[in-house]
């Protein structure tokens, strides 16, 4: 966590630790944080206070806009359909598959470039429009996996004009970080944030939900959050979340540029290992996601090596068991399953150092090495 | 030694991973996943997989998890599946210990820099004076899995370890309960892990393969029953077999699944004493011919027999006495003659079939 948050949410684990919503002086004190950081985060968000909700997270906020939005509509009745596109993180892409498996969702594909396939986009959005109703279109700004960059304002376009009637979600859980939120912001109806994403704690989001659009709440219960999610507030978790997320925005600009300076060098070193090819191209992608695909590498016993070498990487999600599933996002670009087997995915922060990309680029060269030489002919 | 252990989420890798850690070596766990689909017999489960990470919690060892079901579908389930239709019955257990636990497994483990793949088989690996490594019979004589581990030979003999063979099950679970290991009680798993406990082997086929129902008769051709799915009957078989009228035992002396019939007759005209095998694995790497014992089930008895090589992954067994005709695809394992140690192992062979070889010929 970012040392901002932590020093943010002390005093509301130890001295404040009243409900919010009670009426006492040190339930004031709680409630005038969370106004407080109500007030901050709306400000690099880049919306009114009234439009954020604070609640449990990316998944939960992804969950609400899905739900919400079709829940909203069906009471009103007649064909509804909510889509979204085919490289979503699982926390939108499981709910509209979960209601496409009763008619009521559909999955539009994703290009190689990571990004949702326009045409194809449009093309289902006027057809559904017309046939009955689009409840909700979700379509992330920056992949979780892979890194690309897609462009809301183009895909606001679209579904503005093929299907009005639609609210526009967008699952801003990777932008947080490396872009200005506010044009997306602009563009969309809801949008879900992750608090961990940009050094907050984990268990904690932020949804923006446009004033006038109209959802049923995922949590009934108190009424908090202007009925909007019911819970009694996580005062701590609140705080700590505006704490990180001014403190992302404040460095933001500086951070994008140096870390994209140390990601250039970190896939060029990647790429002269040989045999490395690179999901998405560095102009398309934030400068926090490194993602590639090795040739004749099993990625998960590339990432053993690594973690036993002190590198700590991922691949693709993992399933309940732990172990680790083919990605879906690559499967939705057409990356073939071979070679998706040696998917790899770096991740830099505003932690990362010259001397980690440097020491990044050795083990994983000497892991690749070693890996092939055991590899069967 | 480092050493990577793989841990079922049962009793008996729990122990060879304490083990091995008592013994002071450096100790990785790895459960694999291996059935993607799904399945109520808990083995792959999430479950398991939690009794194995929090083993290894508690023994404060690393706990990994690969993902072979690529693997497991393509040279387990998918050939198990075919295999049924036409009318060859293949052990999926040993199947998975071949192509998956000491192949798959031991490869990775290779190039991860291990030194030997442990698991919690009960069998023994014992040099002889030659200085080779061999498959014993487990300390547990009704525990023994010998048989399903008969495969291990040349390199990978000398790349396993089998922690808890000596010990009998008993000792084992108190062992367990001695480190207070959380799967100490924990029931051994019995079926085979990708076929579900409700609607078994026959909805699990029928929802991969075309089921055609075929005719019964008896030795000599005559009409005597009718079968909804020839590709679900299997050699010996008594049960089912759609008799018109009930007569004295009838057992299926032979299943052609081309012609889609099946064939019945009594106890007798089942025994056989000639058993073909193919595919044979020799601990030793070299065939040899004499006088062995052969098992051709994991929990059966061995029984005496004569073996001669017809070529090196061919043999022809000859049995002291007759025995019921063992269904094609099934795994013979061949021990020396005191039964103490497997000498090789291979696949019932179909050319085995009645009526080439019929009647007892002993």
């Amino acid at each position: 966590m970012r040392p901002e948050a932590i020093a943010a949410m002390q005093p509301f684990l130890a001295d404040v630790y009243a409900n919010p919503s009670g009426s006492h002086r040190f339930a004031r004190e709680a409630r005038r944080a969370i106004d407080e950081s109500r007030d901050a985060v709306a400000a690099v968000v880049g919306c009114k206070p009234g439009e954020v909700v604070f609640n449990g997270g990316g998944t939960e906020g992804d969950n609400t806009a899905i739900f919400g939005a079709v829940r909203g509509i069906q009471a009103g009745g007649g064909a509804a359909m909510a889509v979204c596109s085919a490289a979503e993180h699982h926390a939108v892409l499981h709910c509209v598959e979960h209601l496409a498996a009763h008619g009521t969702g559909l999955v539009v594909g994703t290009k190689g470039d990571g990004c949702v396939d326009a045409l194809e986009l449009a093309d289902v959005l006027r057809r559904l429009s017309s046939e009955g109703t689009v409840p909700v279109v979700s379509v992330m700004a920056v992949n979780n996996e892979v890194g690309s960059i897609t462009p809301i304002d183009e895909v606001a376009g679209i579904v503005r004009s093929t299907a009005p009637e639609a609210i526009l979600h967008t699952d801003a859980v990777q932008a947080a970080c490396w872009l200005d939120l506010a044009p997306i912001t602009a563009c969309v109806d809801i949008l879900s944030l992750s608090s961990h994403k940009f050094g907050g704690p984990k268990g904690c989001g932020i949804l923006f939900q446009r004033t006038g659009v109209d959802i049923e709440p995922l949590i009934f219960g108190g009424g908090q959050e202007r009925d909007r999610r019911s819970g009694t507030h996580n005062v701590a978790g609140i705080v700590a979340t505006a704490a990180a997320l001014v403190a992302t925005a404040e460095e933001r600009a500086n951070q994008t540029e140096r870390i994209a300076a140390l990601r250039d060098e970190l896939v060029a070193g990647l790429v002269a290992i040989g045999g490395v090819r690179v999901t998405i191209p560095v102009q398309g992608s934030v400068p926090g996601i490194v993602h590639l695909c090795i040739e004749g590498i099993e990625n998960e016993a590339l990432l053993f090596l690594l973690d036993e070498a002190g590198l700590c990487a991922s691949a693709a999600s993992a399933c309940a068991s732990g172990a680790m599933e083919p990605s879906h996002v690559l499967a939705a670009m057409g990356v073939p399953r071979d070679l998706a087997r040696g998917a790899l995915r770096l991740s830099l922060g505003h932690t990362t150092r010259h001397s980690d990309v440097t020491s990044a680029i050795g083990i994983i060269g000497a892991a690749v090495d070693r890996l092939r030489a055991h590899t069967r002919s | 030694m480092k050493v990577l252990v793989a841990m079922s989420g049962g009793v008996d890798s729990s122990v060879a991973a304490a083990l091995m850690q008592r013994g002071g070596h450096h100790v990785v766990g790895v459960t694999m996943r291996l059935w993607g689909g799904e399945s109520d017999t808990g083995c792959c489960s999430v479950s398991d997989v939690d009794d194995a990470r929090r083993v290894a919690q508690q023994l404060d060892i690393d706990h990994l998890v690969f993902n072979f079901s690529d693997d497991f579908h393509d040279k387990v389930v998918d050939p198990y599946v075919h295999a049924h239709a036409t009318g060859v019955t293949p052990n999926p257990c040993i199947e998975c210990n071949r192509s998956l636990k000491f192949s798959r497994l031991t490869e990775r483990a290779d190039a991860l820099g291990f030194d030997a793949v442990v698991t919690g088989h009960h069998a023994r690996l014992v040099r002889n004076a030659k200085g080779e490594m061999r498959v014993h019979r487990g300390g547990d004589a009704a525990k023994d899995q010998s048989y399903v581990v008969h495969m291990l030979a040349g390199r990978e003999l000398e790349r396993t370890l089998f922690p808890v063979g000596q010990m009998t099950k008993a000792q084992v679970r108190a062992l367990a309960a001695e480190m207070g290991l959380r799967t100490a009680a924990k029931p051994d798993s019995q079926d085979v892990c990708f076929i579900p406990t409700t609607g078994g082997r026959e909805t699990f086929l029928g929802k991969r393969i075309a089921f055609h129902p075929g005719r019964v008769v008896d030795t000599e051709g005559h009409d005597v029953g009718r079968v909804d799915a020839v590709e679900l009957v299997t050699i010996g078989q008594r049960r089912g077999i759609g008799l018109y009228k009930t007569e004295a035992k009838r057992f299926v002396v032979d299943v052609d699944t081309a012609s889609r019939t099946v064939i019945v007759g009594t106890e007798a005209e089942l025994q056989r004493s000639g058993l073909a095998l193919h595919s044979m694995v020799w601990a030793g790497g070299a065939p040899e011919s004499g006088r062995f014992r052969v098992q051709c089930s994991a929990h059966g008895a061995s029984l005496p027999c004569a073996v001669e090589v017809i070529d090196g992954a061919r043999v022809q067994v000859t049995l002291d006495q007759p025995h019921r005709r063992i269904a094609p695809g099934q795994s013979a394992v061949l021990y020396d003659e005191s039964d103490a140690y497997v000498v090789a192992g291979g696949l019932v062979s179909a050319a085995s079939a009645w009526p080439a070889s019929v009647g007892a010929t002993a």
